[in-house]
């Protein structure tokens, strides 16, 4: 028996040998199927793990508020909190830095670190060099990114702007902070390392800086495990209301924290969709291929079983050559997936600022993945693997019955007589074996689905950023004052060299809520007439600010539930609590963050207050830009300066790296389905008609009628399955779409017809491309011996 | 019997199959006549089908020249040898190669839309005695049926020559002898120059003239002074 075996695997091998190249277009689609889940699974774990690792090594905090000035006496107060574990007050404060050789200015986010030691929250941990020494009013510590983007070192000058006075900073440490995992710059909407950078200095300095001994405008708590978050939050809110409490709020409103759990959510949406698309189609593949070797090995079978050999021993046989392909693709699968996962790392530490590998390659994710690819590689198989062993022997040597055809219609209607016998054929052909053309029809439907899916953020993303910068947010320029100042300020940047347009904005932080629904948002004030950072309604059209009552985003507006004509509630944190309800008079649209705008006089009238401006936004003259940048950086009232074209510009660049890549993948993986089905299918068709192909050629009909006849069918197939990816590739795009959304930020659904086009065009050269490589073996015919023999 | 429709001298045919080199033509001189019916007997491996497929423009010779008419077999491209069986010649194989899409009625239009002068298909199944079996499937045939779709296939474009390639060889008597009726018929009618390769003696009695063949050679030929009617004819 043990040669026996042998035997037969000799035959396995053989058998592998021959049909290396269909085997290899089965294990390319197991393959992808395998990549993808460890990319998206494991990025995820990687992700997730990492940042749980780091959080709880870096202390964390769970609950954050901002004041204008509360005295340090209240940190015991806090402390007394239920569910608090620990407190940490600080001063944070932004600033202008004054970088040599760099045009722009750019924003610090100062933070202060303990008169001594180290901080108990949100530790540093340090890449090099020591933490500023106690008293030193000039040490600071800098984020790693910042420093990177400008090249600094241990002993490196910067110049800040701190409360008008300009200071020259050494760098004692260069360090990564658990609250800037992500790092963006206020009014930014991608990171731009060369324009932020995070400074931690000793608490006297900056007190001393800003006016704050003995007192501190944030603090960070941590709580214990079973405290309720929200519950931490009012109370915290009661307590700092003297101070100019801005509303405390939890982890999943840290931006750091919010941009990762979004990106999470991303792998997450992405690891259920794909890999089980490529698994189908792998089920489908190998249940073809096998059906079909096992038919042509019919006679193979009986001879086996009529020396002996146990129906065990047959399916065994042939399950063993789908364990061999599966091999083949769990191996090409692993090293794809190890390989990009590895390449979405390095993608990743551009955004995300670990101080650790953050690529963990879980074995334990690498067996999964195997064993649902084999699980998938079986279920295809079973079918065809128990007829084999199910195949009478005396039946087996004989050959199959002549296949059966039927008439399309049955009685006298002709409406074929108009098409060609070759046609006839075709069609016939389809409609004989209709699970296969369905299923390869789908297949290749999938693969055009998978593109729609993916080349739709294209369109959809240059459609965001023409609504969001050319249509909206049309300036420059962004001031961000460290305080709101009196309304006389706009005057004072008006007056720079430069400006040619200002518009003033105010902005105040609340929390709205409708029934039990609630989020804090800042709720932003703009004159009623505005040119440059406007507001547009769902049809995209300016909308003019009316003069009392509420203007919510479309997002804002169905996370509170609400409509227009509906009253929310309102509570101005930090502003002695102003409490109000106030009429939603307006729906307008934005793809970024939560937005909630109000006529700026109106605002100022709620709060009882004279007229203030929190910043300016502004056009610029390019021709000045020099004057401006030199002017600004010693402007003692300016903490923050956000340059919206060149965000647009790293935006852009940045989106556009990504979505290369992105596109690049995808064609891969819609090209290998198509390929997988494609030829699969091609050669399967070939080697059941080779006779009838030859039978025509020897009747007289030329290579290229013959191929036609084959080309036609996959044409066929292909044309149908265009619509129906169209419908799976825009469901699928829906489900990426809502699966994406964040408060952070939304992908409009805008699906362009190129997208469709080019889709259809990928997968129809891949198809074409497959089915020509079996075309070739048309020439090859031998006419002679398949007529000769009998099916 | 008029001019040589085939002529071919010396030719020879060697092709390798596997590690051996077989010599299945050693040097066969042959001309067939305008409206003929030729039987080419011997066992199997005389040669005969490697002679058949050389005229029909299937396979190669070797060496030696072959024409029909004024075609140059020899050096013909291949896509010249598809241009010569598309115009000129029909072929009826043992297996019939129907096929098994198409109805009979569409098996046979199938070559009539590719040939300039075709007959009905209707007519060409009514001559060899199928015209009530127009819209079956070859699944829903005998094989003495499937063999009469395939030689309707076969003359139903008016080909110069049929060359069949033992056309009963998968049929009992009864049922042969009505295939070779048709193929009589045929001849009769419509005047086809007509090559049958048979290993069974009992059908030369239909022939005008018999190649008989051993050994990659023909070794005798001879004319039948009385043909007998294929219905005459068992085996």
């Amino acid at each position: 028996m043990v040669t026996a075996m042998r035997v037969l695997d000799r035959k396995l091998f053989r058998d592998m040998k021959r049909l290396w190249a269909q085997s290899l277009a089965v294990a390319l689609v197991m393959a992808a199927g395998v990549a993808t889940m460890l990319i998206g699974l494991g990025a995820y774990n990687s992700l997730s793990e990492t940042r749980s690792v780091y959080y709880d090594r870096a202390q964390f905090a769970d609950v954050f508020a901002f004041a204008v000035r509360a005295p340090k006496s209240v940190s015991a107060e806090i402390r007394q909190l239920n569910g608090v574990a620990q407190v940490e007050t600080r001063i944070v404060k932004a600033a202008l830095l004054d970088i040599k050789g760099f045009e722009l200015p750019a924003t610090g986010y100062f933070i202060s670190l303990p008169a001594s030691g180290e901080n108990t929250l949100n530790k540093l941990h340090l890449r090099s060099g020591r933490l500023p020494s106690p008293g030193s009013l000039q040490e600071v510590a800098i984020s790693e990114s910042f420093a990177q983007a400008h090249g600094f070192q241990i002993g490196s000058k910067i110049y800040a702007v701190l409360n008008g006075a300009k200071r020259r900073l050494t760098v004692a440490a260069i360090v990564l902070s658990p609250e800037f995992i992500y790092a963006l710059g206020p009014g930014d909407m991608m990171p731009d390392d060369r324009r932020f950078g995070i400074m931690w200095m000793r608490e006297p300095a900056l007190a001393g800086a800003f006016d704050l001994e003995g007192a501190f405008n944030s603090v960070a708590l941590r709580l214990l495990k079973n405290a309720i978050v929200e519950d931490v939050v009012q109370s915290l809110d009661d307590i700092l209301e003297r101070y100019g409490g801005e509303g405390a709020y939890g982890r999943e409103d840290q931006l750091s924290h919010a941009f990762l759990d979004a990106e999470l959510q991303q792998l997450n949406a992405m690891s259920r969709i794909l890999p089980p698309v490529f698994l189908v189609v792998t089920a489908f593949l190998i249940n073809m291929v096998l059906a079909r070797l096992i038919s042509l090995e019919r006679e193979q079978v009986g001879l086996l079983k009529a020396i002996g050999y146990l129906p065990t021993e047959i399916a065994v046989h042939y399950a063993k050559l789908v364990l061999l392909i599966s091999c083949m693709g769990v191996g090409i699968g692993f090293a794809a997936g190890t390989w990009l996962s590895h390449g979405l790392t390095v993608l990743y530490t551009k955004f995300f600022h670990f101080p650790y590998q953050i690529f963990i390659a879980s074995p334990r994710l690498y067996v999964v993945a195997a064993l649902v690819s084999l699980a998938a590689a079986f279920v295809g198989s079973m079918r065809a693997v128990a007829g084999a062993a199910a195949l009478s022997p005396a039946i087996a040597m004989q050959p199959p019955a002549p296949p059966t055809y039927k008439r399309f219609w049955s009685g006298r209607m002709q409406p074929l007589k108009y098409l060609s016998q070759l046609t006839i054929m075709v069609l016939r052909h389809i409609v004989r074996w209709p699970l296969r053309s369905l299923l390869t029809t789908f297949g290749i439907s999938l693969a055009i689905a998978l593109l729609v899916s993916s080349l739709f953020s294209v369109g959809a993303i240059n459609y965001m950023i023409d609504v969001t910068f050319d249509r909206t947010d049309r300036q420059d320029a962004t001031f961000a004052f460290g305080e709101a100042r009196p309304a006389q300020a706009l005057q004072e940047v008006a007056r720079l060299p430069g400006v040619l347009t200002a518009e003033p904005y105010y902005a105040v932080v609340a929390k709205l809520s409708h029934g039990h629904h609630a989020k804090r948002v800042a709720i932003m004030g703009k004159p009623q007439a505005v040119d440059l950072s406007r507001v547009l309604d769902l049809e995209l059209k300016p909308v003019e600010l009316p003069k009392s009552g509420l203007v919510l985003s479309e997002a804002l507006a169905s996370k509170l539930q609400v409509g227009r004509g509906d009253t929310i509630h309102a509570e101005f944190l930090g502003r002695n609590r102003v409490e109000t309800d106030i009429p939603v008079v307006g729906i307008i649209q934005s793809y970024v963050g939560l937005m909630a705008f109000m006529d700026i006089n109106a605002l100022s009238r709620l709060l009882g207050e004279s007229p203030k401006v929190s910043g300016v936004h502004m056009l610029l003259d390019p021709a000045q830009s020099t004057a401006f940048f030199a002017e600004v950086r010693v402007q003692p009232a300016l903490s923050a300066l956000s340059l919206q074209r060149v965000s647009l510009a790293k935006f852009q660049e940045t989106i556009a790296e990504n979505i290369n890549i992105q596109i690049l993948v995808y064609c891969g993986l819609a090209t290998i389905i198509a390929f997988g089905v494609v030829y699969n299918s091609a050669r399967i068709q070939f080697a059941e008609r080779a006779r009838e192909l030859a039978s025509l050629r020897v009747l007289g009909f030329t290579e290229y009628e013959v191929s036609r006849l084959l080309l036609l069918e996959f044409a066929l197939l292909t044309l149908a399955a265009v619509p129906i990816g169209w419908m799976a590739g825009y469901g699928l795009a829906f489900a990426l779409v809502q699966g994406f959304q964040s408060d952070l930020y939304r992908l409009p659904f805008i699906m362009l017809r190129s997208t469709y086009a080019y889709s259809a065009l990928i997968v129809m050269v891949a198809v074409a491309l497959s089915a020509l490589v079996v075309r070739r073996r048309v020439s090859n015919l031998d006419l002679v011996s398949v007529l000769k023999t009998r099916d | 019997m008029t001019e040589a429709v085939f002529s071919g001298r010396g030719l020879t045919k060697t092709y390798r199959s596997g590690e051996v080199e077989v010599h299945a033509l050693r040097g066969a001189d042959i001309d067939l006549f305008e409206g003929e019916i030729a039987v080419l007997l011997g066992p199997s491996g005389s040669g005969k089908s490697t002679l058949l497929n050389i005229l029909g423009g299937l396979d190669r010779a070797t060496s030696g020249t072959v024409r029909f008419r004024d075609h140059d077999l020899m050096n013909a491209s291949e896509r010249e040898l598809t241009q010569y069986r598309r115009e000129h010649v029909g072929f009826v194989f043992q297996f019939y190669n129907l096929i098994p899409s198409l109805t009979a009625r569409e098996n046979v239009a199938l070559v009539t839309e590719i040939s300039s002068n075709p007959m009905d298909p209707e007519k060409a199944l009514a001559l060899v005695g199928l015209g009530h079996r127009l819209d079956h499937f070859p699944s829903q045939l005998s094989g003495g049926e499937q063999q009469r779709v395939a030689i309707a296939r076969a003359i139903a474009k008016r080909p110069d020559v049929l060359l069949c390639d033992e056309p009963t060889g998968a049929l009992d008597s009864k049922i042969g002898v009505l295939v070779l009726e048709a193929l009589d018929h045929v001849n009769q009618t419509l005047g086809t120059t007509t090559a049958i390769i048979t290993h069974n003696a009992a059908i030369q009695s239909m022939a005008h003239r018999v190649f008989n063949f051993g050994d990659g050679r023909i070794i005798s030929t001879h004319v039948n002074a009385k043909r007998q009617n294929p219905s005459e004819i068992s085996w």
